[in-house]
């Protein structure tokens, strides 16, 4: 499984003078479309990326090219304070779509909260995840509809979640059973930061000793907030899972094929029964945090650089314009795809209500609590007490 | 398991138990009203756990529905939300009350809001018994009364039971619950054994178990001078008190508030008014905890009935100390008619 080793560095990691097989090192990364636009081979994984059409590729092209338009417009509705926060997936466009075009209906997903494209591949109309950053509410789509279980801001804890899914996925006799149809495994979306969380131990665990169908993906953006991944490890993030008895694989996280191909041998790894996953996808989260967050207080112009020449869209454009297959009038329906979901988000976002004041009572509990009724009642006397005084005045 | 005493019908079969066996009899028989139903935490299978509260159900359900884990108390809460999103309703074990701490994250941010968060959406049927409470002589980490600090939490509901007869229904009613349900157990009450009617909520849960509601209070013992609230391990010592202060001509009325959250607030408010005499008596340590909140809505809710101010019997703001210190530490029979003294004489 482990394919030719590779030496290069990033260079902030060198300046910490971090071994060469630290956590930021390129050591054992599936690479099968290189940041010149080349083509690879894998002795392991090649073949999980062998069905890709250039059709197919185009699709993994136009799914990060809007995704990328629509997180900018994003960034400029905070900006513009339509938005109280936003947190951009610019640059992990490639880890996102490649693992979650590998996905299928029968999977579920857990994501963090930076995981936008992946809810693109899931079907969760993007601009209605702004509802969250907007502050209209905790969580705007209906996670069973869409195999996509809501964002979860505290960083490990949904990765519990995950695989108490994966155990019940397999009580219900949905995992091994060889129908592709009814097969399913449970994908959790978690960063670097995140491994230094308990959470994150104690998932692996539970799904190693329940063999548990769930693929553990850990964007290693190289950035939580500010701290390097190197103060959260010591050793490349994969070997993590090596501890518990879990395979692991380091792919390139912005090469959109081999994220892709590793996710299809992980997800099948984890349907067929054989128990869970983890994959490491190395990339580089090329906006701030936050909107709130200033990176230039804690990286450089040449680092910024030197992942920009790596560039998860500008290598497959490379790619495929260099083989005949991105003709101009795709581009431009691209664009123009782009264009319309930015408008279509403005618009969307600046034409919503804030919900009625009383629904923020709603859903506490299932079934009726007395202190939460009590409340609402007196406090929907105290409201409706303005409306009586305005309406005397 | 008991004695049985008599068995007329279904919903009148009387049996004594001790509360260990109660909830035992409750588990089993949510298991086996509902496939769904699994048991999960530390050396609950084989051994029965610490307390022998699972005893026998491992050998009969298997070790796929009594499921021991590994120790990690936030893996068990975190897992048991990913089942619970699959439909099974998991029914943990905490060893010990000390030992919730590394689930707390879990249980406050995750179980607690995941119904809000997903407006409705997702509901999280998960139980957690937690055997809690003094009194036993044990080392740290192994007597204490976490419950307030739960009960604060908006999306979890709270139960206690004192007796075996609320044990045998409440965890059954707990499981049976759509909301996230914390049972704290009084562990120096597991041995005391009292009537059981085995039928009743058996026959209500299989009827309709969504309607039943777990957030009433009981009047465990009428009176008309002074109302003593409390729940769990020291509604016992609270009757006894009632017994005593009636050798003294004092009539004590005691509620057992069973519910800690939601408190019955509307339970508690009637006999204040009707006693103008409020004492409160929990083992927790009494500062910001579930007996102040007692005392606000009772002032809030029948201040001119009051003729004295409502006092609150229970543990100091110390950590809870070595076991030789703990009868001195916890409500005793004395600090309680010192209280009643108090409220009579203001």
């Amino acid at each position: 499984m482990a394919p030719s080793t590779r030496t290069l560095i990033a260079p902030h990691a060198r300046e910490k003078h971090v071994d060469t097989h630290g956590p930021l090192s390129e050591d054992g990364l599936v690479r099968l479309l290189d940041h010149h636009g080349e083509r690879l081979e894998d002795d392991t994984f090649s073949r999980f990326a062998d069905h890709l059409t250039p059709e197919d590729l185009r699709g993994f092209w136009r799914d990060m090219s809007v995704l990328r338009a629509w997180d900018m417009e994003a960034t400029s509705l905070q900006r513009q304070g339509e938005l109280g926060l936003w947190v951009q997936s610019l640059g992990q466009e490639a880890a996102q779509i490649g693992s979650g075009r590998a996905l299928r209906d029968p999977d579920f997903v857990f994501p963090s909260y930076r995981e936008h494209g992946v809810a693109l591949t899931r079907g969760v109309d993007l601009p209605n995840i702004l509802r969250i950053f907007r502050g209209l509410e905790h969580g705007s789509w209906v996670p069973n509809e869409h195999g996509f279980h809501l964002y979860t801001l505290v960083i490990g804890a949904h990765a519990l979640h995950a695989t108490g899914y994966a155990m019940g996925l397999d009580r219900d006799g949905l995992v091994g059973s060889g129908d592709a149809d009814k097969d399913g495994a449970v994908v959790c979306y978690f960063g670097d930061g995140a491994t230094a969380q308990g959470d994150i131990a104690e998932s692996l665990t539970f799904a190693a000793v329940n063999n548990a169908p769930v693929v553990f993906f850990c964007q290693n953006n190289q950035f939580a907030i500010s701290e390097s991944t190197t103060r959260q490890s010591k050793v490349p993030l994969a070997d993590r899972a090596k501890g518990v008895g879990i395979p692991s694989v380091r792919v390139d996280g912005n090469d959109v094929i081999a994220s892709h191909a590793v996710s299809k041998w992980a997800l099948e790894h984890a349907r067929s029964g054989n128990g869970p996953v983890f994959v490491e996808a190395l990339t580089y989260r090329m906006g701030a945090h936050t909107t709130s967050d200033d990176p230039t207080r804690y990286r450089t112009r040449a680092d910024e650089q030197y992942w920009a020449e790596r560039d998860p869209i500008a290598r497959l454009t490379t790619y495929l314009d260099g083989i005949g297959e991105l003709p101009r009038s795709f581009r431009d329906e691209v664009e123009a795809e782009g264009k319309a979901l930015g408008v279509r988000t403005r618009e969307t976002v600046r034409g919503w209500d804030k919900p009625a004041t009383m629904e923020m009572f709603d859903h506490v509990y299932a079934q009726p609590h007395a202190t939460v009724q009590a409340e609402r009642a007196f406090f929907e006397r105290y409201q409706n007490s303005f409306a009586d005084v305005q309406g005397q005045g | 398991m008991g004695d049985q005493l008599m068995t007329d019908n279904a919903s009148t079969t009387t049996t004594t138990m001790t509360m260990a066996g109660a909830i035992n009899a409750g588990l089993r028989a949510a298991m086996e009203r509902d496939p769904k139903v699994l048991l999960m935490g530390e050396d609950i299978g084989a051994l029965g756990g610490v307390f022998r509260v699972t005893d026998g159900l491992h050998k009969d359900f298997g070790g796929d529905r009594v499921v021991d884990t590994p120790l990690a108390e936030s893996g068990i809460v975190g897992t048991a939300i990913g089942l619970a999103m699959r439909g099974y309703r998991s029914v943990l074990e905490i060893q010990f009350d000390g030992f919730i701490f590394p689930a707390f994250n879990q249980i406050t941010t995750q179980l607690a809001k995941m119904h809000y968060r997903s407006h409705g959406n997702i509901t999280l049927p998960v139980v957690i018994r937690v055997p809690y409470a003094g009194g036993i002589g044990a080392i740290e980490h192994h007597s204490e009364s976490p419950e307030a600090l739960f009960a604060h939490t908006a999306g979890l509901r709270l139960f206690s039971p004192a007796n075996p007869q609320d044990a045998f229904d409440g965890i059954q009613q707990a499981i049976a619950s759509p909301d996230p349900v914390m049972f704290f157990e009084p562990k120096a009450r597991y041995w005391d054994k009292g009537l059981v009617n085995t039928g009743a909520v058996t026959s209500r849960l299989s009827e309709a178990a969504s309607t039943i509601d777990i957030g009433r209070a009981r009047v465990a013992r009428e009176g008309t001078d002074v109302t003593l609230v409390s729940y769990g391990p020291t509604v016992r010592l609270a009757l006894q008190c009632a017994e005593l202060a009636a050798q003294d001509g004092h009539s004590i009325e005691v509620i057992d508030l069973r519910s800690i959250s939601p408190l019955d607030t509307d339970t508690v408010v009637k006999s204040a008014k009707k006693t103008g005499r409020v004492v409160v008596v929990h083992e927790a340590n009494t500062t910001h905890g579930i007996g102040a909140e007692v005392s606000a809505r009772v002032s809030e809710q029948a201040f001119y009935h009051l003729h004295a101010p409502v006092l609150r019997v229970g543990g100091f703001h110390t950590p809870y100390p070595g076991a030789t210190f703990e009868h001195e530490y916890l409500p005793n029979l004395d600090r309680v008619l010192d209280a009643v003294d108090r409220v009579m004489t203001h």
